[in-house]
């Protein structure tokens, strides 16, 4: 038998309040094992509250080739800013 | 692709690299760049794994309570050193089997200085002071590279190597105020750790390779002998309050350069050791295979466990 445990992402939130961030990949066997590796590779020194653990594989990630159609579009959108619109000086706190 | 489209493609990478921007792991590089990064960072995570053996040695015999502590929490992280650095190097398209296959084959480097032995409790004070001093100068540059995950890695490498230090200086410290017999330990291992700490920044600037490419890349900002000297400078002082020699009758401040001189180095003794000719080669890496060996059914089981256990959860889905 030659099979290797596959790669999982891992996702920390280090205190209440704060979202949960990727904090880098393990291998493991399963889910719970992934749990656990990521608890002693991860957070030996208090840096999480919570962790989320998924299979690398279930991420669909877009691709750098792609980032002319789906990113540059937002670039010519000034208007979605607040700096876009002229008022007057004397208007405050808007 | 064209010639002259590579040409191109290369020419917007290397200025997306001197702009300071990260290249990610799926962005386009020229293959050079990823073979570069995967020797360098599969060699990296290589020191760490087999520079837990030298230390390992002494997890058992240490002595006191708070030692044991700190020594066994020191080589769990360089175990996680090694783990972060793994995954870092597979984002660029290397399994981590392809990886273990070339350490312990032989194929794959890793740092020389743990191709020495451990021959006393002080060594693990030297190993502290010394090897993770020269490890935090060789790395602290690197949390600044250019290839997005080894940055981030570096950094929590980083975080995590300045403990290892000071443990390591504590406790030689501790050895230096106790008995004759402890300090001459302490001067003992001084004796014997120092030049092959040298020798961790590698050969010296007319003699490397690679340094002009690396330095585009930013996985080096300083050179080798600008490195060492750093190392030199910073732990010179140090010696002095722990109160024992360095071995070199040829150290002195040099006050018109504002550093410190040093003797020659052996490195007619480095490039045997990095031929795998030094004190402890071999061991290493038998020690470090039978460990991979005798593991092999806890992987095997853990994997046919996680089968069973989903197909079990499949017939319930089917079930309900
Ligand atoms: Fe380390
Ligand atoms: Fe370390």
């Amino acid at each position: 038998m030659k099979k290797n445990w596959p790669l999982w992402e891992v996702f920390v939130r280090s205190k209440n309040g704060l979202e949960h961030r990727h904090f880098g990949s393990l291998r493991a066997a399963d889910a719970e094992m992934a749990l656990e590796n990521a608890r002693d590779v991860y957070t030996r020194r208090m840096e999480g509250i919570s962790i989320w653990v998924v299979e690398s594989k279930d991420i669909t990630a877009s691709n750098p080739e792609n980032n002319g159609e789906l990113f540059e579009p937002a670039q010519d959108k000034v208007y979605r800013h607040p700096t876009f619109y002229e008022l007057p000086d004397e208007l405050k706190h808007m | 692709m064209s010639e002259k489209e590579i040409k191109n493609l290369e020419e917007i990478f290397e200025a997306r690299i001197a702009r300071d921007e990260k290249i990610e792991p799926k962005d386009w590089m020229p293959e050079k760049y990823r073979k570069t990064h995967i020797r360098q960072i599969s060699q990296h995570a290589h020191s760490e794994i087999v520079g837990m053996l030298p230390e390992g040695n002494w997890i058992t015999r240490a002595p006191s309570l708070r030692r044991k502590a700190a020594l066994l929490a020191k080589v769990q992280d360089e175990a996680g050193h090694g783990l972060y650095l793994y995954s870092a190097c597979e984002t660029l398209g290397i399994s981590r089997e392809e990886m273990y296959e070339q350490l312990h084959t032989g194929k794959a480097k890793y740092s020389s200085i743990f191709n020495y032995p451990t021959l006393t409790w002080a060594d693990m004070g030297a190993i502290g002071w010394l090897v993770d001093g020269a490890a935090i100068i060789n790395q602290v540059p690197l949390c600044n590279t250019s290839y997005g995950p080894y940055a981030r890695a570096m950094i929590r490498v980083c975080k995590e190597e300045s403990f290892h230090q000071r443990q390591g200086f504590e406790s030689l410290l501790t050895l230096c105020k106790g008995t004759p017999d402890q300090k001459n330990m302490a001067q003992d291992a001084l004796n014997r750790w120092w030049w092959p700490s040298l020798m961790m920044f590698g050969p010296t600037d007319d003699e490397s390779t690679h340094t002009e490419q690396s330095m585009k890349w930013k996985l080096k900002r300083k050179t080798n002998d600008e490195l060492r000297q750093q190392f030199v400078d910073q732990t010179v002082p140090q010696a002095e309050i722990l109160g024992i020699t360095i071995p070199d009758p040829d150290l002195k401040w040099n006050e018109e350069r504002g550093h410190y001189d040093f003797g020659k180095i052996n490195w007619d003794e480095f490039w045997q050791v990095v031929k795998g000719h030094g004190p402890c080669n071999k061991q290493r890496i038998k020690d470090r295979v039978s460990a991979w060996e005798k593991g092999a059914w806890v992987r095997d089981a853990a994997i046919a466990y996680a089968e069973k256990q989903e197909k079990r959860n499949q017939e319930e889905r089917k079930a309900s």
